[in-house]
């Protein structure tokens, strides 16, 4: 039986593979059982199982020869925003039901040339808009874990990566490609109980990832532990000249890096994220983990990010602005689909509004009125401005200190429909990931506990721009402290 | 600031969405809500603040004006919903 291997690590595997205890092909025909297994999350809009397994056999032929590369053989679910090449690319919408690109994107193509294996395309938000999956036009994403008094309930896996999240969560794959732009890798991470991550803003290359708000989109991934999260971030990231915001820096060894001491290390805890209304459990979570990294050797410091709770709107003046522009190129002609009007402006009429979901028309039609004559300055300058102000906030206190801990939501998963009608409601969800986001810096999500109804909860870790080397060391530390062992229900149940 | 129905109506133009009475009727409120939220910006005294558009401080880069890609037609009109003789085809916008 070969069930148990949906439980291991990338870095177990990697070695598992190296010594021939199995095969890349019994490895990943695990994860595609467990994905079959596990159709009712709707963690995948397409599953690629036979090309996953061809390039599994391509994979055990290297390892037999002693070729193997960095991470041979390692399944993993790749966000369905990621243009892949003759693979259905979807963005989750109605739009782009049919749109098979040409192209590689430069992120997966480097997950390509390390070995790894997509078992298919990850379900997420319309456009990577929301923070619940509930905006997906191919159906919502449930999590893999249920509450204890609702266990009929089924839960939000959080967005906007919620099917990379889930499918990571419940043993479908070993890793998973997410983007950031508020939050989309750090909240689905806290939501289904593993690691997220967001670089800092350039790391990555955006070519190829179908773009929602192009100053702040952001590869990312998520993984069972923190190890193998830097593992496999090492792997995407790097300069491309086809993104000219790709940033010409060398890429550290995130992984070889991760164990060291952190005795000394100056931990920020901002007062601004104790915010109204947050379960005391929260709290309780947060102030454990300054206590654990306190224990291992760290200072800890009282920071100010004064404009934090201007963060949020902030986010939702500049996010949908770009949003309106970047999604100005779908009109019936190039690629998506048309619906035929009477006449070129009434094709483009009919095909956006039967190509777009609600969610999407209603950050266009926000981003329109930001950017129209008149309100230009009043609204995307002036939000502008704020963002600055939030990025010098960050500035000033990593003066004092050197990465910031806070949790990474202000709740656990929520049940699928909730908040549905209150779009502000479901905007604060992203209260703790979006300040980082705006500020352009790298963000993890480690799972930290889980609260009285049996949810994950997470703890986010901010670090400096660049220095993603001391923010995974701060998260490996913190991890082991906690020692969180706890996997969701349904990898449970796979591993029998 | 007020989102009316008219001003949906308007956007929704400006941004190529047809929209009907009952989609005026649903987002009208809602724009205005967020945009009412988002009003608290003004709050915030901005005053000789440089707009931040460019997180991350890398200029952007240049390169010699040449040909680096290209010759792909085939493959560029190959999603396209409708094409003749290696072009898009659109609805004729002159009478």
């Amino acid at each position: 039986m070969t069930n148990h291997l949906i439980s291991l690590t990338i870095t177990a595997a990697l070695d598992g593979l190296k010594t021939k205890k199995f095969s890349a092909t019994e490895l990943v025909n695990a994860h595609i059982n467990q994905m079959n297994a596990c159709d009712n999350l709707n963690a995948f809009i397409t599953k690629t199982p036979d090309l996953a397994l061809r390039l599994a056999s391509e994979s055990d032929a290297r390892i037999a020869k002693g070729e193997m590369r960095p991470l041979d053989g390692i399944p993993i679910a790749m966000k369905d925003l990621y243009c892949t090449k003759d693979v259905l690319t979807t963005a989750a919408s109605q739009m782009l039901k049919n749109f098979i690109p040409t192209y590689e994107s430069t992120v997966s193509q480097k997950l390509l040339d390390a070995g790894t294996i997509s078992v298919g395309k990850a379900n997420l938000d319309e456009f990577a808009m929301g923070g619940s999956n509930t905006n997906s036009s191919y159906g919502p994403v449930e999590n893999p874990w249920r509450s204890k008094s609702h266990p009929d309930k089924p839960l939000v896996s959080g967005g906007s990566s919620g099917g990379s999240a889930a499918a990571v969560a419940a043993g479908m794959a070993m890793g998973a490609t997410g983007t950031d732009t508020g939050g989309s890798t750090r909240q689905p991470g806290s939501f289904c109980g593993i690691v997220g991550v967001k670089p800092t803003y350039g790391r990555c290359s955006r070519w190829g990832i179908i773009a929602f708000a192009s100053s702040l989109d952001q590869a990312g991934v998520f993984a069972k532990n923190v190890e193998d999260s830097a593992l496999l971030l090492k792997t995407i990231s790097g300069f491309d000249p086809k993104d000219s915001t790709s940033a010409q820096k060398d890429v550290p060894d995130f992984s070889g890096l991760l164990k060291q001491d952190i005795k000394g290390l100056r931990i920020g805890v901002p007062k601004e994220y104790r915010v109204d209304g947050m379960p005391q459990e929260i709290t309780t979570i947060w102030d454990k983990g300054v206590q654990l990294l306190k224990d291992a050797g760290a200072v800890i410091v009282d920071v100010s990010l004064p404009h934090t709770k201007y963060a949020v709107p902030t986010y939702y003046i500049i996010a949908p602005s770009e949003a309106s522009s970047n999604l100005a190129r779908y009109d019936g002609v190039r690629y998506g689909v048309r619906v035929e009007g009477k006449d070129l402006q009434e094709t483009y009429d009919l095909t956006r509004a039967a190509g777009f979901g609600a969610e999407v028309k209603r950050r266009i039609m926000i981003g329109t009125y930001c950017l129209s004559s008149g309100y230009y300055d009043a609204y995307y300058t002036k939000a502008q401005k704020v963002r600055r102000l939030i990025a010098n906030d960050f500035v000033s206190a990593f003066e004092k200190c050197d990465v910031i801990l806070t949790p990474t939501a202000p709740s656990s998963a929520f049940a699928i429909g909730e908040n549905d009608d209150d779009p502000i409601k479901m905007y604060l969800g992203d209260v703790f990931t979006i300040p980082a986001s705006l500020a352009g810096l790298p963000g993890i999500s480690i799972p930290a506990g889980l609260d009285s109804q049996g949810l994950p909860l997470g703890l986010q870790i901010i670090g400096k721009a660049w220095d993603e080397v001391t923010m995974f060391k701060t998260a490996y530390a913190l991890e082991q402290a906690i020692g969180f062992k706890e996997i969701s229900p349904l990898l449970k149940k796979g591993m029998v | 600031m007020s989102i009316d129905k008219t001003t949906v109506q308007k956007i929704a133009g400006l941004a190529r969405i047809k929209v009907s009475e009952a989609d005026l009727n649903y987002y009208a409120p809602q724009l205005q809500n967020i945009l009412g939220w988002a009003e608290q910006l003004q709050e915030v005294n901005t005053d000789g603040i440089e707009p931040l558009s460019n997180v991350s401080e890398i200029a952007c880069r240049l390169r010699p004006d040449v040909v680096n890609d290209g010759g792909n037609a085939r493959a560029v009109l190959t999603n396209s919903p409708e094409s003749v003789e290696g072009f898009f085809v659109v609805s004729k916008i002159i009478e």
